[in-house]
């Protein structure tokens, strides 16, 4: 299986995702240059988090517009697995690719913590070798992670249980304190209705080994890679 | 030509920064402030296109790439 992780100008945490894929999963890995016009051979996208075009105009605003986007749009309407992480995820929001926007964090400033997510939906293939409502710690790093919808956005991706993780507490209740950064319902992560292009503020690639502070992201990759074998 | 392009928040979509300028202003004994919000200014020089065809381009523009129509408004004027 063969992982294909975007580079843009600006990108960081390209290497995160690298290392994690190919030196922990033992997958194959590739960096794509921003710019490239084919995806062919690729298992599964990766829209690392950074500051692509220095957040220019609005975070992911210019990113969304490299030729290799236009890639990602097919692969993923064929089905193809996409993760956006942190601005991949803004990314993916400014593409169309997921609905709603993420905005300046309430607080506006820059977060940079661990925090507690609750799983929602763990029949996706990003997430089904967790438990329901299982209770993770994982990292953000972000200032614009504000997750923004109108209502009837909201409501459909909740009918269709398309929100993937919530900001909790240690226990796993939803409340206002628990929520960091302003979003509506807690949401710190949604999918698409298909179930291919999954998008997160927390950075799973950050917590894959023991050595660097915790093992609570792994699933993600084994989960994608056993969806794809 | 010249065209100005205002970029705002939609109303009801909350502005973090403007409340806290806002705030700034009243404590500075701008009693008069009641509320303020933050947008974007953007100033493009147009060529070679008739005003008609500037309004419609302008309008892709920020259709696609100037705002997010998630979250913003946006007003343009040609000079």
């Amino acid at each position: 299986m063969k992982f294909g992780i975007i580079v843009f100008p600006g990108s960081n945490c390209d290497h995160d995702c690298y290392h994690a894929v190919k030196h922990i999963f033992d997958q194959k890995a590739e960096y794509i240059w921003h710019k490239e016009t084919s995806l062919k051979g690729f298992g599964c996208v990766i829209i690392p988090g950074g500051f692509s075009y220095g957040d220019y105009l609005r975070t992911g605003a210019i990113a969304r517009f490299s030729p290799v986007m236009q890639e990602v749009a097919a692969f993923a309407k064929n089905g193809g697995l996409v993760i956006g992480i942190c601005n991949g995820f803004q990314i993916l929001t400014e593409a169309g690719l997921l609905p709603g926007v993420l905005m300046r964090n309430k607080t506006l400033k820059f977060i940079c913590k661990n925090v507690h997510i609750r799983i929602e939906n763990n029949r996706t293939a990003f997430t089904k070798t967790y438990q329901k409502n299982q209770v993770l710690n994982i990292p953000i790093a972000h200032a614009d992670g504000n997750y923004f919808a109108d209502q009837d956005t909201i409501k459909r991706l909740e009918d269709n249980n398309q929100v993937i993780f919530r900001y909790s507490d240690k226990d796993g209740k939803i409340t206002e304190d628990a929520n960091p950064n302003g979003s509506v319902n807690n949401i710190a992560a949604i999918i698409n209705k298909t179930g291919n292009v999954f998008g997160t503020m927390p950075h799973p690639e950050r917590v894959c080994e023991s050595i660097l502070g915790g093992e609570n992201g792994k699933k993600i990759f084994e989960g994608i890679v056993s969806a794809t074998i | 030509m010249k065209a100005k392009v205002y970029v705002t928040l939609k109303k009801g979509v909350l502005d973090p920064q403007g409340k806290a300028v806002c705030g700034a202003l009243e404590s500075m004994g701008y009693k008069e402030v009641k509320g303020l919000r933050i947008g974007k200014f953007i100033e493009i020089e147009i060529d070679g296109v008739s005003q008609k065809d500037a309004d419609k381009r302008l309008k892709e523009m920020c259709e696609k790439l100037l705002a997010n129509t998630v979250v913003e408004d946006y007003k343009v004027e040609i000079e």
